[in-house]
């Protein structure tokens, strides 16, 4: 999902810049007021935000024969909200772009809002749907981390394909772009969805006050 | 089920994703979807020239250890927490143990 430096004309550049810093910004002040208010939640907050820095690390193969990176945002967004996991995925991608040339300053815009915004509203809004709908927590959360990585991908070849119509128009470019990215996403979804489960549950089980209290306190 | 157990399980499948991925494709080269997204943006605008480049790009080499010590600070952390609750458990039980014997 890391568009490459330089790889977004400067118009969108600048657009996607100026959609998520909104985003980053509250999710300072979030992340903030979470701190203040519960302390107790810091080290829950901070091993989330990790989930992030250690699946987004890894580049796996995929059925398609290319690789691609997990995202690792589906527990920060149910546990914390989409806000947090804006910033905690803004720290990663600025890691990634400073030191690992992966992405870059001008398309930083571009990858947060697909990795740290649409991708954890998506966890976040599908994960409150399905609990509404009696969904059992560990598959509630297995579907909103899938999800989320995928439509991460997706967002990222809306994305291009905007900045990049084909000849046969906006919509040509954003299959060629699906198919680059959101197939060889599938596999790597579900086992992020794996994963996610599994730290989650683990989490359900040694910290229950807190885990009833993170979950409760979504609105 | 014990929970290791089910945990186990779940890694076991994880690993197979991948296992299959490279087995279904012994000559695929793996390169990574953002460079294959950078192919196609050139296929479809040959023109586009690149306007702005990475203020510092590290060595392949150099890469691949900032990779790891990407996914090392996260599994410090992670290995902090799961740590930090084991202790905090066993310290819990040595209190009740303790108080029980006073009482």
């Amino acid at each position: 999902m890391h568009i490459a430096e330089g790889f977004l004309p400067p118009f969108w550049a600048i657009f996607w810049w100026l959609t998520s810093l909104p985003f980053i910004i509250y999710g300072v002040w979030k992340t903030g007021k979470i701190f203040k208010k519960h302390p107790e939640y810091k080290l829950t907050l901070a091993v989330s935000g990790a989930f992030i820095f250690v699946l987004s690390s890894l580049k796996l193969p995929s059925v398609t024969g290319s690789s691609s990176h997990p995202t690792g945002t589906g527990l920060a967004a149910v546990l914390f909200g989409p806000g947090v996991t804006a910033l905690l995925s803004f720290i990663v991608l600025i890691f990634q772009a400073l030191l690992l040339a992966h992405g870059g300053i001008t398309t930083l815009g571009a990858d947060v809002f697909s990795m740290g915004i649409v991708g954890p509203f998506t966890a976040y809004l599908l994960f409150r749907a399905l609990r509404a709908l009696k969904a059992s927590l560990n598959i509630s959360v297995f579907i909103a981390a899938v999800i989320s990585d995928w439509i991460t991908y997706v967002v990222t070849s809306l994305q291009l394909a905007l900045a990049y119509p084909a000849a046969n128009g906006i919509l040509g470019s954003f299959t060629i772009f699906l198919g680059v990215f959101a197939i060889a996403q599938i596999p790597l979804a579900v086992a992020e969805g794996i994963l996610i489960v599994i730290f989650f549950d683990y989490l359900k089980k040694s910290r229950p006050k807190l885990a009833a209290k993170l979950l409760g306190k979504l609105k | 089920m014990k929970d290791y157990i089910k945990y186990g399980l779940g890694i076991l499948v994880v690993v197979a994703i991948f296992a299959f991925s490279l087995l279904f494709n012994r000559d695929a080269a793996f390169t990574g979807t953002d460079d294959a997204g950078k192919n196609a943006i050139l296929g479809i605008n040959p023109d586009y020239r690149v306007w702005f480049q990475p203020l510092w790009k590290p060595k392949p080499e150099t890469e691949s250890m900032l990779f790891a010590l990407q996914a090392a600070i996260g599994a410090f952390v992670i290995g902090y927490f799961i740590g930090f609750d084991r202790g905090s458990k066993k310290n819990l039980k040595k209190e009740r143990r303790k108080k029980q014997i006073i009482n």
